[in-house]
């Protein structure tokens, strides 16, 4: 192997390891909040700095590959590429640093079990976390044919959220007394609704990288 | 003016050099054509101001149109095809003579003979070069005093005073620094506005910054042929994903 393609070739695995981290992050979120352990969400939320070094490492690796190799073709739209990519997972890195944090903020406001289960948290954090798997297998396998299914895995999970508003507008008027752990959940129902569509963005990133096609900005049905 | 070739095989002896090759290059544009060594772009190139019909032993089939006329056609001369297009080299080669009068020298081969006319012409070219400025007050010096890419930006202006409507390049900044490539880039760029420029480079950026279509030649093929915008982010063909990404060989 060359030693341009040696270079390029460290900063994939930077940002699959980044990818990997950021997987983990989302997990324990995940599990933090739905087990409400406050321990688990404090190494979410000691972890965010790594991602954050690994944003600041990859960027600088990219723009000195540009520099010194000028890349084209293939290995052009590969440096684009994990350019987004690395905003986009350092995102999802703060969200999950988000709802770690809405842990500790909730931690002395009681259990709230039946909620989280009738805005079905579980699933639609569960169908993100799938979403970010996948984008992270297409990556490393260097296979775009998932894209389809990722898009439409964003399609539940932005139904779900809709669907929530409604319910926690009742939930409210039902419990006036918890309106303002509603408020927060809000919150954290976005963050993952926003990392579904941080995934769609990454998932887009590949498919520009494999086959230099462009989806942005065309309609979820037109890109599946 | 177009330049079209049609079914193009070239031979030195029985060599063959270029293997069927078809290409269309519209009006005023830059045409790059990249390779490697022994491709047959220089070769291609030189097809389309009769270069090639010094070298001896050496064999054409198919057609070379320049403005819909084949330029191998028996009633097409030489000097009347150079009047059009015209050819810069990789090393600068100004005649032993004065700035002024190298670029002169094809007006006056050419028969003209009224000295404004010739002067007007001189500055004219000059300026498109993108000399004048540097030159205009020692017109009269040796050519052989300018600096590298200065004289290859006389060659060019020499090129041009002939009014040709092609212009052929071969690797015409291989031999110079960063600021007078920069130069020539900044000229060909420039250039297209008036005339249909073909370029021959191994500088893969070069080709990239300047020209509007890009051909990839690999042993006498033409392997892909599409603008430099496609070449360069998504080419088609394997085979130029691995030479210009540097993995080729």
């Amino acid at each position: 192997m060359k030693h341009t393609e040696t270079e390029l070739l460290q900063i994939k695995n930077s940002i699959s390891e980044m990818w990997v981290l950021v997987l983990s992050q989302l997990r324990n979120a995940k599990t933090a909040l739905v087990t409400s352990d406050s321990d688990l969400a404090r190494v979410v939320i000691s972890l965010e700095k790594r991602v954050n070094a690994f944003e600041l490492k990859i960027d600088s690796d990219c723009e000195n590959y540009i520099a010194l190799f000028s890349p084209v073709a293939i290995d052009l739209r590969l440096v684009l590429s994990i350019l987004k990519i690395n905003k986009t997972l350092e995102r999802i890195g703060d969200f999950a640093e988000g709802i770690a944090r809405f842990v500790l903020q909730t931690e002395n406001m009681g259990t709230h079990e039946e909620l989280l289960k009738l805005v079905r948290i579980d699933e639609m954090a569960g169908h993100v976390e799938t979403m970010l798997e996948k984008t992270l297998n297409a990556f490393t396998e260097e296979n775009s044919r998932q894209a389809g299914m990722v898009f439409s895995i964003d399609n539940e999970v932005d139904t779900i959220y809709r669907d929530d508003y409604e319910l926690l507008a009742k939930y409210v008027v039902e419990h006036p007394a918890d309106a303002f752990y509603v408020l927060l959940l809000a919150t954290v129902l976005r963050k993952f609704e926003r990392t579904g569509d941080h995934c769609n963005n990454l998932m887009e990133e590949i498919v520009f990288y494999l086959d230099a096609k462009v989806l942005k900005h065309q309609k979820k049905g037109k890109q599946e | 003016m177009k330049l079209e070739a049609n079914n193009i095989n070239f031979y030195y002896g029985d060599f063959q050099a270029l293997k069927n090759i078809n290409m269309t290059i519209e009006q005023n544009t830059v045409t790059a054509f990249i390779g490697p060594s022994g491709c047959g772009k220089s070769t291609f190139l030189r097809l389309f101001n009769r270069m090639n019909d010094l070298i001896p032993d050496t064999h054409l089939t198919g057609e070379c149109l320049i403005g819909g006329q084949n330029i191998y056609d028996k009633n097409i001369t030489v000097d009347e095809l150079r009047k059009k297009v015209g050819m810069v080299f990789q090393k600068p080669n100004p005649f032993p003579k004065s700035i002024f009068e190298n670029v002169a020298y094809g007006l006056r081969v050419n028969g003209v003979r009224d000295k404004k006319e010739i002067a007007d012409t001189v500055e004219k070219s000059l300026r498109q070069a993108a000399l004048w400025e540097e030159v205009k007050d020692k017109l009269k010096k040796s050519a052989y005093e300018l600096s590298g890419g200065q004289q290859q930006r006389l060659c060019i202006a020499r090129a041009l005073a002939i009014s040709p409507s092609v212009i052929l390049m071969d690797e015409p900044a291989s031999a110079l620094d960063p600021i007078s490539t920069s130069k020539i880039e900044e000229l060909i760029f420039e250039l297209k506005n008036s005339y249909t420029v073909v370029i021959v480079t191994h500088n893969m950026q070069q080709a990239a910054r300047v020209s509007d279509k890009t051909g990839f030649f690999m042993l006498g093929e033409l392997i892909e042929f599409d603008d430099t915008k496609k070449i360069f982010l998504n080419p088609q063909k394997e085979q130029t994903q691995n030479y210009i990404t540097g993995r080729f060989g």
